[in-house]
């Protein structure tokens, strides 16, 4: 290894070549064959409408609830290891993630009282 | 039976006191998000306002008081609050105040706030007046802006890679949000904001794929770990070393806007409403710029032959960008943002001088950078054509004659940018500089004289907007200057106070960026 900015060109040329030939491959070898209805718009497998049911608007309101899921996806990610360490490290580790719940909460309380959990 | 387990976890120690000001930030935004939550509409503008203030005060001064002269590695040594971070988060809590003013700023009555009340309503239509009746008002800024000082003061402090991803995103997840909440120009603000998040999320993840190489080479994230496996050397994993380091630093050199990774600065800080803009400037750069001191001076100084090259080269293409098309600028937020692209270039040529000289030139550079970054941005939002700010070049044509004071300060701001003698400027050039040529070797020179000559460039940029306001006769026009609050004044007077005092008598603020060049290790 003479300079080790080697490693660094095999790495640029490792990843263009990752990036050109999965494109290349897939232009090359991909069967082609194009119909009506892989032509259309896909919408999860319902029939594609020019406009949405309710006046021309996607309702999107599904986005809030999903936020709201990884702030308790995370805390419980967060919970699993405490609960098994917690003979190990004793109050410190209470007080900590006591803090961390309290920090969650907060978070919480905002989309409550925000009306971020009413549906309508 | 209680088997012998190993024990693999044990409590680390939490030296508070050193930590104090963060944790306050961290503390006052948590309350902010309370008060945006329990307070009645009508009242939360203004209590977020002197709750924001009181908070970052209270750091200040828990800073200066209790947390300087007494550096500490602590939480297991993931941080590390020493000279150049006590000075760094001092500063940034300094930039923050001003911005929080500006933020606060809402003209009188005359105007509202910079912010939009509803994310849909368009300015001066029923919906938005509808809004603002019933007492809408992102109020939510306060408290973001304090979660993104907390995470850039954090950034200056980090001493392991995981520390320093988390501590960016902290700072930079409210910065997005920010971007996005312009009042006028929605379509602008939000384009800006999802650019922002677009690239700056791909910036994160180099830097997780340079900490994931470096943690295979050093088999450590903690800086002191990378520089101890350096020194040692013969690791097996020797090629992971450089693209690591490399990776890292683009994720770093992304937030200062450095060439070629400038893509998202002019549109980012022509988008973002104004008082956001000057927030962004000066804070993300001091904080980036903290960072990359220390990961480059006490993670990765034994390699520094080996990466000393392409940030040679960036530092040079970063000036070069910047002062050359900062030339064909037409809007003022743009040209702003061009020229905080080759101040990023003259930062770096600082650091390129890895001494005692170069950290304190650096730290003395961006707090002269930053206070009259924050004081020009507070200006380009006051002056208003039809309420909407005036940001096009030619809407400032005979500002001087119009609005003397206005114009006249915001010429000494200019002229402090290009680096004239007697503005902070100069003296912070010189600091910056000196350094690069004393220990920086031959390419320190040649990045000095190359510097030198974008500084003219540069200048020719600032004087040509002085001649604009000055010199140039022009058809009457609706450009006004807004008559500011005492939010706006402060800033604007402080910012320009510290540009004078800066370059007639810098003394005392070097003495102090010489104390605190020191990196504990």
């Amino acid at each position: 290894m003479t300079s080790p900015y080697v490693a660094v060109l095999i790495m640029v040329a490792l990843g263009l070549a990752f990036a050109v030939v999965a494109v290349g491959l897939s232009a090359v070898i991909g069967p082609k064959t194009y119909n009506r209805a892989k032509l259309e718009a896909y919408e999860c497998g319902i029939q594609p409408t020019p406009r949405a049911a309710s006046g021309g608007r996607f309702p999107v309101k599904y986005y809030l609830p999903a936020m709201l899921f990884i702030i308790f996806d995370i805390e419980s990610v967060f919970l699993y290891p405490f609960a098994v360490a917690f003979n190990q490290m004793g109050l410190f580790a209470l007080i900590e993630m006591v803090l961390f719940i309290a920090t969650v909460f907060v978070a919480y309380a905002y989309v409550w009282r925000r009306g971020g959990l009413e549906w309508d | 039976m209680t088997a012998a387990v190993p024990s693999l976890f044990s409590a680390v120690s939490v030296d508070y006191r050193a930590l104090a000001p963060v944790l306050i930030v961290f503390v006052g935004a948590m309350v902010g998000v309370l008060v945006g939550a329990f307070v009645p509409r009508a009242r939360r503008h203004v209590i977020q306002l002197v709750l924001a203030l009181v908070t970052l005060v209270a750091a200040l001064l828990t800073l200066v008081l209790a947390t300087v002269g007494h550096s500490a590695k602590t939480v297991g040594g993931s941080v590390v609050v020493d000279g150049p971070a006590m000075y760094l988060e001092g500063l940034l809590l300094v930039i923050a105040i001003l911005a929080v003013l500006t933020f606060g700023e809402r003209w009188g009555g005359y105007e509202a706030d910079a912010f939009t009340p509803m994310g849909a309503a368009t300015p001066g239509s029923p919906q938005e007046a509808a809004a603002t009746r019933a007492g809408f008002t992102t109020s939510e800024v306060f408290p973001l802006a304090l979660l993104a000082t907390a995470g850039m003061m954090l950034f200056t402090s980090a001493n392991d890679l995981i520390t320093l991803f988390i501590s960016l995103e902290v700072l930079s997840l409210p910065l997005y949000i920010l971007t996005g909440l312009a009042r006028r120009r929605r379509l602008l603000s939000q384009e800006a904001s999802l650019k922002y998040f677009l690239l700056g999320a791909f910036s994160s993840a180099f830097l997780l794929f340079g900490s994931a190489l470096l943690y295979g080479y050093a088999g450590t994230v903690d800086y002191k770990g990378i520089a101890a496996a350096i020194v040692a050397g013969g690791s097996a994993y020797e090629p992971l070393l450089l693209p690591g380091i490399l990776l890292v630093l683009v994720g770093l050199l992304f937030k200062i806007g450095a060439a070629p990774f400038q893509m998202w600065t002019p549109d980012v800080y022509q988008g973002a409403p104004t008082p956001v803009t000057g927030f962004m400037a000066a804070g993300t750069k001091a904080a980036a710029f903290g960072a990359i001191l220390r990961f480059g001076y006490v993670g990765i100084e034994a390699a520094r032959w080996d990466w000393r090259w392409p940030v040679i080269v960036i530092a040079a293409l970063t000036m070069v960008v910047g002062a050359v098309l900062s030339v064909t600028q037409t809007d003022m937020k743009r040209l702003l943002a061009y020229s905080s692209i080759a101040h990023a270039g003259f930062l770096l040529v600082g650091v390129l001088g890895f001494s005692k000289a170069g950290i304190s030139g650096v730290l003395f550079y961006l707090t002269a950078y930053a206070l009259s970054t924050v004081a020009a941005f507070a200006i380009v939002g006051m002056v208003r054509e039809n309420g909407a700010e005036a940001s096009h070049l030619s809407q400032w044509a005979g500002l001087g004659k119009k609005h003397p004071v206005v114009a006249g300060t915001f010429a000494l701001l200019l002229l402090a940018f290009a680096g004239i003698p007697l503005t902070s400027g100069f003296t912070a050039k010189f600091a910056a500089f000196a350094p690069a040529v004393t220990s920086g070797g031959r390419a320190g020179i040649a990045l000095v004289v190359l510097a030198v000559l974008c500084s003219a460039v540069t200048a020719f940029v600032y004087i040509r907007v002085i001649v604009l306001m000055y010199f140039t006769e022009v058809a009457p026009s609706e450009v006004e200057a807004l008559m500011p609050s005492a939010l706006t004044t402060v800033v604007v007077t402080f910012g320009a106070a510290a540009t004078v005092i800066l370059g007639v008598y810098p003394g005392p603020v070097l003495d102090l960026a010489a104390n605190a060049a020191q990196f504990l290790r």
